[in-house]
């Protein structure tokens, strides 16, 4: 086990580099040049070259890259052209803030969808299969941004449940420590703040949630219906099982495996930011750290926030890999 | 034979309600099985066996499957009456089920110790677990499953078809049933381990007494291991004899025929004989004999009158005219 997990950390290597030499190339293809917007308009072209100078950005782009590969395996990320940060330091807010969210999204979409699957399995035909059904259909068509602004109307602005946006009070602004509020919050024992940043969580994470529970709803569904018609089920109901445990037990540990891949490609994606969410809810996560970034032209902190994003995404496969020999004991790597 | 009657089936129909009409696949089924008995059940796929079985689990596919008609009484409580909760206290303790696939009929995500301590503990509930393992070792060695303490922790995948079939019966007789039902215990595995599966369940039943239900389509299976049988043919109950007396005096040409197409070792034949025709679409025949396109004394009379169970003897039925005839002559 060891051993292949060893073997796919080494596969991640020339996927990641392969990737920075893309992503590399598309940013410098993208008219526009980071001097200019860092001097604004006016600058002179001797002011700007000068800059051009100091980033390195006169350089060859082979010997720019050579560059930024250097500093890469001395786990230097770069440094961002706007701010003057590390960004192995400056990252890490936002990526907390997307992990808050897009955890809090996860939980919810993995409760409501498995469940509302594995229902609509059991009494299929039911008017409740028929209903579950198609909300998923139209979750997984709705367009999420629309959903957002939706949200904010009718929540925030006409009955003034839930925040329209961001993650904290302007005026009591939490003391991050770890970046997770909802930590934060609790080791200071600030239960007020706790609730608000709870508050905060709410629309944002039902907006990022509905995609993902709706397919996960959907391939819970289709596979517990394959898996209740196999012969195990029935010895299950023969001993004098309960019928919720024959499906919540016996079903549904041999339907996860599909539910898991979906769920762990769904929680890859949104933990890379999702970037229209990130932008309707003022929500300082790693998706607008990136899209800001492109507004700026500034190539390391794309480059770098492109780099985590897939490096989260490659990492979250290999544990749903590794799950699949928890829960099914006659898949083995080796 | 005084014993008493444990499992007595009285007109059961069963019929799945499908797109295309309601079609009756057990129709009017009489049959009982005493205690300490092994009854078989003969007949070839889709003659509402396996229905039959199912039904006296109250595991009908439902949609589109339901018990229409008739009494399915176990030591005088009618199964059909009961409500989901009393037939699960039933399931597995009074009335146990082995069915023919043990590759695919135990769970591949649990271990066998895990699927018979459940198995234990549903109708044991103040059981605790180590009394359920001790329970389960012990089981497992009375079906002669070999390093039982071992076997315990491993996975079906890991087992031979044979050693699966073994687990499953462990399963089905921890809690000690009346009635065992075996539903083609056999089919799935090589001839060897038939014999041996086979061999199994009868030394269980002389040991147990268990009674056993042995359900299959195979006479050679029937004439190795049952006391009676009863003959199933198109959802019916075509005839129903003791063991010696079916292959020595068949009755019903149906029987007679499956007899015939039996091999045997002794002669050297060109051809297997087989009875020619299908087995008619479930309901697709409303009056008369159900076999009579396939059997060669048909008589008009076949056709034109549904034929009752004759009694030949009080051990003794069939459900033919020539016998009726052959009565009253």
């Amino acid at each position: 086990m060891l051993h292949y997990i060893g073997k796919r950390l080494l596969h991640l290597i020339p996927v990641l580099l392969g990737m920075t030499f893309v992503v590399f190339l598309i940013i410098r293809a993208i008219p526009g040049d980071p001097a200019q917007v860092i001097l604004g308009q006016q600058a002179t072209e001797q002011a700007m070259a000068a800059l051009r100078a100091k980033l390195g950005l006169d350089n060859p782009w082979y010997v720019q890259y050579f560059e930024y590969l250097k500093g890469l395996l001395t786990g230097d990320l770069g440094e961002s052209l706007r701010t003057a940060q590390a960004i192995s330091s400056e990252v890490w807010p936002y990526l907390a803030a997307t992990f808050e969210l897009a955890i809090f999204a996860m939980i919810l979409a993995v409760i409501i969808g498995m469940n509302a699957g594995i229902i609509s399995a059991w009494f299929q035909n039911s008017w409740f299969d028929y209903v579950a059904m198609i909300i998923a259909l139209i979750g997984v068509s709705m367009p999420i941004f629309w959903l957002g602004l939706l949200e904010q109307w009718v929540f925030s602005i006409n009955l003034g449940w839930l925040p329209t946006s961001g993650r904290e009070e302007v005026r009591d602004p939490i003391n991050a420590i770890t970046n997770f509020y909802l930590i934060d919050t609790l080791i200071q024992g600030r239960f007020d703040q706790f609730v608000v940043a709870i508050k905060h969580l709410i629309l944002p994470g039902i907006a990022l949630a509905t995609i993902p529970t709706a397919i996960i709803a959907r391939m819970t569904r289709s596979s517990m219906l394959e898996v209740m018609r196999s012969d195990y089920v029935r010895t299950a109901r023969a001993k004098g099982q309960k019928m919720f445990i024959v499906i919540y037990k016996h079903a549904l540990k041999n339907a996860l495996i599909p539910v898991l891949t979906v769920i762990g490609l769904q929680l890859g994606m949104l933990l890379g930011g999702a970037i229209l969410t990130e932008t309707i809810f003022s929500w300082p996560g790693i998706g607008r750290y990136i899209y800001e970034a492109i507004g700026y032209r500034d190539y390391p902190v794309i480059q770098s926030g492109i780099l985590i994003v897939a490096f989260i995404f490659v990492m979250i496969n290999l544990i749903v890999d590794i799950l699949y020999t928890v829960i099914d004991s006659r898949i083995k790597y080796n | 034979m005084t014993r008493k009657v444990l499992l007595d089936v009285k007109g059961l129909e069963t019929t799945f309600f499908t797109d295309d009409g309601a079609v009756q696949a057990v129709d009017n089924i009489h049959f009982d099985v005493h205690e300490g008995e092994i009854l078989g059940i003969v007949g070839e796929s889709g003659c509402g066996k396996s229905v039959t079985s199912l039904s006296i689990m109250g595991l009908v596919p439902s949609p589109p499957g339901k018990i229409t008609n008739g009494e399915i009484l176990l030591e005088g409580k009618d199964l059909t009456k009961l409500t989901d909760k009393q037939m699960r206290a039933v399931r597995g303790k009074d009335v146990a089920m082995i069915f023919q696939e043990p590759m695919t009929s135990l769970n591949p995500l649990f271990t066998i110790g895990n699927q018979l301590v459940e198995a234990i503990r549903i109708h044991n509930k103040s059981w605790s677990k180590k009394q359920a393992i001790a329970r389960a070792i012990e089981i497992m060695k009375l079906v002669g499953l070999p390093r039982s303490e071992e076997l315990i922790n491993e996975y079906p995948h890991q087992l031979s078809g044979g050693m699966r079939q073994r687990v499953m019966i462990a399963m089905a007789l921890v809690c000690d049933p009346k009635v065992l039902i075996a539903d083609e215990p056999t089919t799935a595995l090589d001839v060897t381990i038939q014999a041996q599966i086979l061999k199994l369940m009868k030394d269980l039943n002389e040991r147990l007494n268990t009674a056993i239900l042995l359900i299959t389509h195979d006479l050679g299976v029937v004439a190795e291991t049952c006391e009676r049988v009863v003959v199933m043919y198109a959802g019916q109950v075509v005839e129903e004899a003791p063991v010696k007396e079916i292959f020595k005096n068949p009755q019903h040409p149906y029987t007679q025929g499956l007899i015939q197409s039996v091999p045997d070792m002794r002669y050297k034949k060109d051809s297997l004989f087989s009875i020619p025709g299908n087995v008619p679409k479930p309901g697709s025949i409303k009056t008369g004999c159900r076999f009579a396109a396939r059997c060669q004394y048909v008589t008009e009379r076949c056709t034109a009158e549904t034929p009752a169970l004759f009694e030949l003897s009080s051990t003794h039925k069939s459900r033919c005219f020539l016998v009726e005839e052959g009565i009253k002559q």
